[in-house]
């Protein structure tokens, strides 16, 4: 815990110069972002820009060789790891869709819901009722229902990648962070992925990492433009994409 | 709780009803009667039954965790020289320097005083439960460095190997007091039955059957529970079950103890029905032999682990008697052959068609890729 | 019979006018007489005489080996019984041994020969011979060398020869109690100088010296001993350096199959067996057909082992490993699966029993230095890895074939977009850590039993060295060998060869936990399962 200091407050996530080095490399330069609850920011920039590393960094799989992530006004992420953060209620979902091959969507959900994560409990304990309801939900909100009993691997890419964001949904958390949810999927699909994102946001916070512009667009939220470890740009999407920065980053010279 | 499967139950009649039949028609037949079973079949098959504990213990690590382990057999000696112990102090005045007090190898060391981790282990309780704590103990510290600093796939594997190539060399100096190169043997009874008495072989072997029955009863419970689906998760795609709020290393950690208890029981069944116990049982060899048991009837099954350990030994048996030339041939065949061809095993072969657990899958690579 | 007496009294006419001569004044003439004093003062003439002939004859003397004959002769009986004229040098044919007589001495003489012929060796033509003459009065400490030896140290002109006369005399000074305080304490600083075990034990003998000589007595004693340390520990060095080239040699082939390539091959130790057994066939080989080159056989072995190795290994790739790229736990059970293959196959050739590997003669011996002992075959076999090594190195940063290695582990799919044949080069690279194991073989022949077991002894070793130094890095492989190796030696006296083993094996376990990517890790680059 550490003193809430004046621009923390009243903010879910807040990065204050994060870097991160990798031999020499700077995947995040100084790197700033304040995140206010409830809001939804769409996350872009070329590849190297530093967008995955960001998401390792508010996730506790990479410490910042400087720099402040607080969570919350008073909770330092920098010294917990995956599963505290985890528990302090921040899902991730990954660029390639990641759940559980060998398991059942059914077991997915199972074990991404809410809960006791210790061993002795997981050993001994019975689902209880209100378990199976919740994980009824999300199957409904995944529009997942009559794929319940099959084989996590053998669904399609959409459908895997819905499937994980319904295991983000069961974690029931504060703070979503998408890391390209819409890569490989048809424009139906895309669409119904911005649908359910605005839909998630009404409960929640959520960070999107996207390439693609017109998802972006549809979901009509505020834009910040990472490039080379550092924000180029914030604001709306159409005030970003007339920055004439962004357009040197993304058409060259 | 689901019923139990028909693979389970099949593999539990084989067990049980094996043992109590090889028993009965030792026991209950004349010795020149035509289904009569020799003696020296009863502690043979105990034999196999504990090396199916083992495997046993090997498959739910690596079938269910992805811990390959390379020094499982090291659990299995540990065990077996805590009951060893117990039996070297029931010999009593009729070793052959009939020193009450000091097991034969001692005296023979000019030793006076019984070492000071010697005492207690007079009483059958005591040994039993450190047979159940030294390599508990063991598997708690060992695996609580590895898994808290994230030491996975080759690295442990070599690290275990370590561990137990480590074990042999401590067992193998005589100033441990564990009867150095040679061991411990000629054990005279247990718990007051003659050990060569084809009672208490019989006995011994039924014991072991009914041992392993409760271990793959108990290991099957643990890998359908929640707790064996976190299993899996790990096992498949580790930091996705970071990102879910679970710590992989305490599941893997609460399995490898349970394991290493597992095969430790093994060990000390082992040892009063092969009536010996020296350090070539903690030699890396034997552990990397337990996972091809496991590998050939099919990783990830529980059943596969036993019925590969059995099959396995059963050749080994064959052949060291009939071609010894050939058994290395064999069995290093088994390996090539095994991991090239059957990567699901014998029981993947049977069913053809996997479903649930018993299949292995590829390795899945957790999906980030620096941006 | 006739023509022998002529033949006997010709010779005895040719060699009176010489005896005459002698007689009168040579004192090797009073050999001849029962003189005692004579022969005594005839013995520290001829010890301060320099004559090339006086040690030879002293020394029969002492030996009892020396005759005279009835006209006077004197002659060398040597151990075959065969007879010499001890001042020509001749060959005494046709000398009855049995009219001879040996030459007698009482204890006056006895000792006056004892110390003349200590003396006599201080003049010898040969330095090595007057070094160890020097040396042996150093030791022996007797009062009466004093005259020769410092008659000898002002005529010495060897430095070498005249430094160790100095600590003889220095020796003499201190042993002797006569000389005054400053000689004394001039006599325990060139001991100090000297610093060996001779110099603290004649240094701690010391009692009853003035309280000056007995407290520098005392400082040079502490000083020897902290030089004796540190000379044990650049022994231990030494020998942990070559502990280490041996671990060095059998974890450089893995550290290219695993460490580059990340392939787990439990088989790398066959692969030093099988280099063994080839420097075993090469040599019978040579034995059979060219039984004049033996000793240069190793050299022969080398690239014969490297060829043999590295084409099982390349067999072994295209036929086994390559069906297992990304499976590192499959390929670890089938790897070792072929090991238990080649072990029995070459058992079944050549039997389960040790075989006889020999080893050449510039490989045996030792040598010192400084305070070190230097054995011949440690050395070649530090100087062999550093040769292998390098050879590697050059190899992998200086060649092609080098350059396309690196080049397909660091991006398999670019490399092959290039125009690399990636299945090749894996293929080769196995093959070349393959055949480097082999090399290590023909070097462990050497020092280990070549038998079919031989390859398993070091496969947890280097498995060891290479992740302890940092998989990927073969200068971590390096490094990490020889540290492993000089920490051995060191905890080897401490806790006793096994034990240090032990503790070694488990500071690696402990090691590896806290940083489970070795000494030197590569970042960014997972060769992980």
């Amino acid at each position: 815990m550490i003193e809430p200091i004046g621009t923390v407050a009243d903010t879910l996530l807040y990065l204050n110069g994060v870097t991160v080095s990798f031999d020499g490399f700077r995947a995040l330069n100084g790197l700033s972002i304040v995140l206010d609850p409830g809001e939804m920011r769409a996350v872009i920039g070329p590849n190297g820009a530093g967008k995955t590393t960001m998401m390792d960094v508010i996730t506790g799989k990479t410490r910042p060789d400087e720099g402040d992530v607080i969570y919350r006004e008073h909770t330092d992420l920098t010294k917990l790891d995956e599963a505290d953060i985890a528990a302090l209620g921040i899902g991730r979902k990954f660029q390639k869709p990641t759940v559980f091959e060998m398991h059942t969507v059914w077991d997915n959900l199972l074990l991404a819901l809410a809960g006791n994560r210790s061993p002795a409990h997981t050993m001994f304990g019975r689902p209880p009722a209100h378990e199976r309801t919740r994980i009824e939900e999300v199957l409904a909100t995944t529009r997942l229902v009559e794929h319940r009993a099959r084989r996590a691997g053998d669904l399609s890419h959409g459908q895997k990648q819905w499937l994980e964001i319904g295991m983000l949904l069961a974690q029931e958390p504060q703070l979503l962070l998408v890391d390209e949810p819409v890569a490989g999927m048809t424009d139906a699909e895309t669409e119904a992925t911005a649908e359910l994102l605005r839909e998630i946001n009404r409960t929640r916070s959520v960070v999107v990492v996207e390439h693609d512009m017109a998802f972006v667009r549809a979901l009509g939220v505020k834009v910040t433009v990472l490039h080379e470890g550092a924000v180029l740009s914030e604001g709306s999407i159409d005030h970003v994409s007339a920055d004439p920065r962004v357009i040197e980053v993304y058409l060259g010279r | 709780m689901r019923r139990i499967t028909v693979g389970d139950g099949l593999t539990l009649v084989a067990v049980l009803g094996g043992a109590v039949l090889i028993a009965a028609l030792n026991l209950a037949t004349p010795p020149d009667g035509a289904l009569h079973v020799p003696s020296f079949v009863l502690p043979l098959a105990g034999k196999y039954l504990c090396y199916a504990m083992l495997a046993l213990a090997v498959d739910l690590v690596w079938g269910f965790a992805g811990i390959l382990s390379l020094g499982h057999a090291a659990f299995f000696a540990l065990g077996g020289y805590a009951i060893g112990m117990y039996l070297m102090r029931e010999i009593g005045t009729r070793g052959v320097y009939g020193n009450a007090m000091l097991p034969d190898f001692m005296v023979f060391l000019n030793w006076t005083r019984l070492p000071w981790y010697w005492h207690g282990f007079d009483m059958f309780w005591f040994a039993f439960l450190m047979v159940l704590l030294v390599p508990g103990a063991l598997a708690l510290v060992f695996g609580y460095l590895a898994f808290r600093s994230r030491v996975s796939g080759v690295y442990l594997s070599i690290i275990t190997q370590a561990l137990t190539y480590a074990l042999l060399l401590a067992f193998f100096r005589n100033d441990m007091g564990f009867g150095g190169n040679n061991g411990m043997t000629d054990f005279k009874d247990i718990l007051g039955l003659p050990l060569h008495a084809d009672a208490t072989r019989a006995g011994l072997l039924v014991l072991t059957a009914a041992f392993l029955s409760a271990q793959l009863l108990l290991a099957r419970a643990l890998v359908r529970s929640r707790f064996g689906k976190v299993l899996v998760a790990v096992r498949d795609a580790e930091s996705r079950v970071r990102f879910l709020g679970y710590r992989p290393e305490s599941y893997k950690l609460v399995v490898w103890v349970i394991s290493a208890v597992m095969a430790a029981i093994g060990g000390a069944l082992y040892v009063p029905q092969v009536g010996i116990i020296n350090p070539s049982e903690f030699s890396p060899a034997n552990s990397i032999e337990a996972v091809i048991w496991v590998a050939v009837g099919g990783r990830g099954t529980l059943i596969g682990a036993i019925l590969g350990a059995v099959l396995v030994n059963l050749g080994k048996t064959y052949f060291t008697g009939a071609l010894p030339e050939l058994w290395l041939y064999a069995l290093g065949g088994l390996f090539v052959v095994v991991t090239l061809l059957l990567p699901n095993g014998v029981l993947g072969v049977l069913r053809r068609r996997g479903t649930g657990d018993g299949v292995v899958p590829k390795p899945l690579p957790v999906g980030e890729q620096p941006t | 019979m006739a023509p022998f007496v002529a033949r006997v009294l010709l010779l005895l006419a040719l060699l009176y006018p010489a005896a005459a001569r002698a007689q009168a004044d040579d004192p090797y003439a009073a050999f001849a007489t029962h003189d005692y004093e004579a022969m005594r003062a005839a013995i520290e003439t001829l010890s301060i005489s320099g004559d090339a002939r006086a040690p030879a004859i002293l020394s029969a003397l002492q030996a009892g080996q020396l005759r005279v004959g009835e006209d006077g002769t004197l002659y060398l009986r040597a151990a075959d019984g065969s007879l010499r004229e001890a001042l020509s040098g001749a060959a005494a044919a046709g000398v009855d041994a049995a009219a001879l007589k040996e030459v007698r001495m009482n204890n006056a003489v006895r000792r006056a020969l004892d110390g003349a012929l200590g003396g006599l060796r201080l003049f010898a033509a040969d330095p090595a011979t007057r070094a160890a003459a020097a040396e042996a009065v150093f030791k022996g400490r007797d009062q009466a060398a004093l005259p020769a030896l410092d008659r000898a140290f002002a005529k010495e002109t060897d430095a070498g020869v005249k430094s160790v006369m100095a600590q003889a005399h220095a020796a003499l000074i201190l042993a002797g109690g006569t000389a005054g305080e400053s000689d004394k304490l001039a006599a325990i600083a060139v001991l100090r100088a000297r610093g060996d075990l001779e110099a603290s034990s004649l240094l701690a003998s010391l009692a009853g010296q003035p309280a000056a000589v007995t407290s520098a007595a005392r400082d040079a004693l502490t000083a020897i001993q902290r030089q004796r340390q540190l000379w044990d520990i650049a022994q231990s060095v030494f020998y942990g350096l070559s502990l280490g080239s041996v671990l060095l040699l059998a974890a450089a082939g893995l550290a290219i199959t695993f460490g580059v390539m990340g392939v787990i091959n439990m088989a790398h130790g066959e692969m030093v067996m099988l280099g063994a057994y080839t420097t075993f066939v090469v040599q019978e080989a040579m034995r059979a057909y060219a039984p004049g080159l033996l000793g240069a056989s190793l050299f022969v072995a080398v690239p014969a082992a490297f060829l043999v190795a590295g084409a099982v290994g390349i067999a072994i790739e295209r036929g086994l490993i390559r069906f297992l790229y990304g499976r590192p736990l499959e390929t670890l059970l089938a790897t070792w699966g072929l090991s238990l293959i080649l072990q029995q196959g070459v058992r079944s050739i050549f039997g389960p029993s040790n075989r006889d590997v020999s080893t050449p003669a510039w490989m045996s011996g030792a040598f010192p230095l400084g305070g070190l002992t230097i054995t011949a075959n440690r050395l070649t076999i530090i100087v062999f890895a550093a040769l292998v090594f390098a050879v590697l190195m050059l190899a992998l940063r200086r060649t092609a074939l080098g350059l396309r290695m690196r080049a397909v582990t660091q991006n398999r799919f670019m490399a092959a977009a290039m125009g690399i044949r990636t299945p090749w080069i894996d293929a080769l690279t196995f093959g070349l850590g393959s055949g480097v194991a082999g090399i290590a073989g023909v070097a462990l022949s050497q020092i280990d039993n070549v038998s079919p077991n031989l390859g398993q002894s070091y496969i947890i070793d280097s498995f060891m060295v290479v992740v302890f130094g940092g998989v990927g890095n073969l200068w971590g492989t390096a490094l990490g060998a020889l540290t492993l190796g000089i920490v051995n030696k060191f905890l080897e006296p401490v806790a006793g060869a096994v034990l240090g083993k032990i503790a070694v094996l488990v500071l690696l376990i402990v090691f590896i936990q806290r940083r489970p990517r070795g000494m030197f890790p590569l970042k960014g680059r997972a060769v992980e399962a």
